[in-house]
């Protein structure tokens, strides 16, 4: 639905400069996630600190966000779409920055791992399921950009794809650990890494609600799908 | 977004699964005429009992017009007709025989400006209680410090029921104005802009007086602010050009407005 302007011109601009602000953290945090799981890959500590510390940027867009809402809502009083186009803005932004908080959580654990190599084919399954989230991520923020609901949508289906993938990386890092104890340390950090992959997909699929929310003025209505099967999968091959 | 067409007003409503909601005054296929001027057009909509009803649109849509229809004060001025049904506990209140006086105290009316009587702040509302009844002095009193309690004026004007009405603040005037409604018990109470004169203090009173009230009354209330409507109604009715354009729960109204014309004029966007 097209609309119109405001009568009050500035209303419009304070949504565009919240809209765009929104975008912004949205380019910063795809970044942060594909840094630090390429930091991992190639066991670049160098580019893990520099993830690291990039990520004060998105906490600091966070704080703007969080004000400029809130001045919106006090000086504007948004209504019906205009509210939910500013809640939105926060819980996006809430999102996002927890994404952020993942891939620096990611990054920091390359630092620890410190140069350690293990046989790259460990890695393989966490490196596909970043692509997955970044695929998802991008397109709930074009879905954002264009207030586009069947984007949105494509996007809350497709968590359980890496759902899934998780699971399964779980249950290869597992055989990994049981073939050769010297495996551990850095199976046990990839799987804490595969398990913020997963926990960003999911920040992707609040996204998505939060996007339909907007747009629709109701929470999606159908049962979320879930793949994440991961404690049960882990107890039966362990067992 | 499809804008259905309006005929009566169906309501999904979450106030309460279980609350049932009873119609006190409805309002059917109501036309407006100033001369040749139709200014409301085939209106339908209910006043809940024990709700508020807020009318918002923009001026000229009609809603202070609905709202001088349901007391019948039209029929102070010449040229001025309504068809169609408006009933209040199932009786046809535009029947030529309703009894106008009878229908005004029941349906008592809140004006945009305070309108006290040049008397007492005791006479302003002792006025129109003689007018229904005959009381004892005791039982006067009685009943005019209940309704000056009612509307939460009688602690400020307490010691000085001898002062003219006109001594006092707008707020205080228009709570004095609410008391004199209050005073003659009616069952329905409109309001008309009954907030646009005040402070926000004031206002804020006359807000939460009308909260207190409709527990025991029906409410309607005309606003142009918007955030008033959100704050006190139950149910919004969305006016414009003569028309209804949506009616429904206030949270959803504001919320999620079903009509285009709705949300554009809720958000500040009407050309």
């Amino acid at each position: 639905m097209t609309m119109s302007d405001h009568t009050m011109k500035a209303f419009d601009t304070d949504l565009q400069d919240l809209s765009r602000m929104v975008a912004e953290m949205g380019g910063l945090a795809e970044k942060q996630v594909a840094d630090s799981v390429d930091a991992l890959a190639k066991r670049d500590t160098a580019l893990a600190q520099r993830v690291a510390l990039a990520d004060a940027n998105i906490d600091a867009l966070q704080r703007e966000i969080e004000e400029r809402a809130v001045l919106t809502i006090a000086r504007r009083q948004p209504m019906a779409v205009d509210l939910r186009e500013v809640v939105g803005a926060l819980r996006l932004a809430n999102d996002l920055e927890r994404i952020g908080d993942l891939a620096k959580n990611i990054a920091k654990r390359v630092m620890a791992l410190n140069g350690e190599f293990p046989p790259p084919k460990l890695i393989r399954g966490v490196e596909h399921m970043t692509d997955l989230v970044l695929q998802q991520l991008k397109l709930v923020l074009d879905a954002y950009g264009g207030r586009d609901i069947t984007k949105a949508m494509a996007v809350w289906r497709g968590d359980e794809e890496i759902d899934a993938v998780c699971t399964s990386v779980f249950r290869e890092l597992l055989t990994y650990m049981m073939e050769d104890p010297r495996n551990i340390t850095f199976c046990i950090h990839l799987m804490f890494c595969a398990k913020n992959i997963e926990r960003m997909g999911d920040h992707a699929t609040n996204i998505a609600e939060t996007v339909h929310y907007i747009i629709e003025g109701h929470p999606i209505a159908d049962q979320r799908p879930k793949g994440d099967t991961t404690t049960i999968a882990a107890l039966r091959t362990a067992g | 977004m499809s804008v259905a067409a309006f005929t009566v007003p169906t309501v999904t409503h979450s106030l309460s699964k279980d609350e049932e909601l009873a119609e006190k005054i409805s309002v059917r296929d109501l036309d407006f005429f100033y001369g040749d001027n139709r200014a409301l057009k085939s209106i339908s909509v209910p006043l809940y009992r024990g709700k508020v009803t807020a009318f918002i649109g923009p001026s000229g849509c009609g809603k202070s017009t609905l709202l001088r229809i349901l007391n019948r004060m039209y029929d102070l001025y010449p040229n001025q007709r309504a068809t169609g049904h408006v009933t209040l506990d199932n009786a046809n209140i535009l029947s030529p025989s309703q009894d106008l006086n009878l229908l005004r105290a029941k349906v008592g009316m809140v004006f945009q400006k305070p309108t006290p009587f040049p008397m007492t702040i005791f006479e302003n509302i002792a006025f129109g209680i003689r007018l229904y009844e005959r009381l004892s002095k005791s039982e006067l009193e009685d009943r005019v410090k209940h309704a000056l309690e009612r509307a939460a004026l009688w602690e400020e004007v307490k010691d000085k029921l001898g002062a003219n009405g006109l001594s006092l603040s707008g707020g205080q005037q228009q709570r004095l104005c609410i008391a004199r409604t209050v005073a003659v018990r009616p069952e329905v109470i409109l309001f008309d802009e009954p907030c646009s004169a005040l402070d926000p203090i004031s206002t804020a009173k006359i807000e939460e007086l009308i909260d207190e009230l409709k527990d025991d009354y029906t409410i309607a209330i005309v606003t142009h602010n918007m955030q008033q409507a959100a704050r006190v109604s139950d149910f919004t009715a969305f006016m414009y050009l003569g028309e209804l354009v949506e009616f429904g729960e206030t949270t959803r109204i504001f919320t999620t407005p079903n009509d285009r014309r709705t949300q554009d004029y809720i958000t500040g966007r009407f050309g």
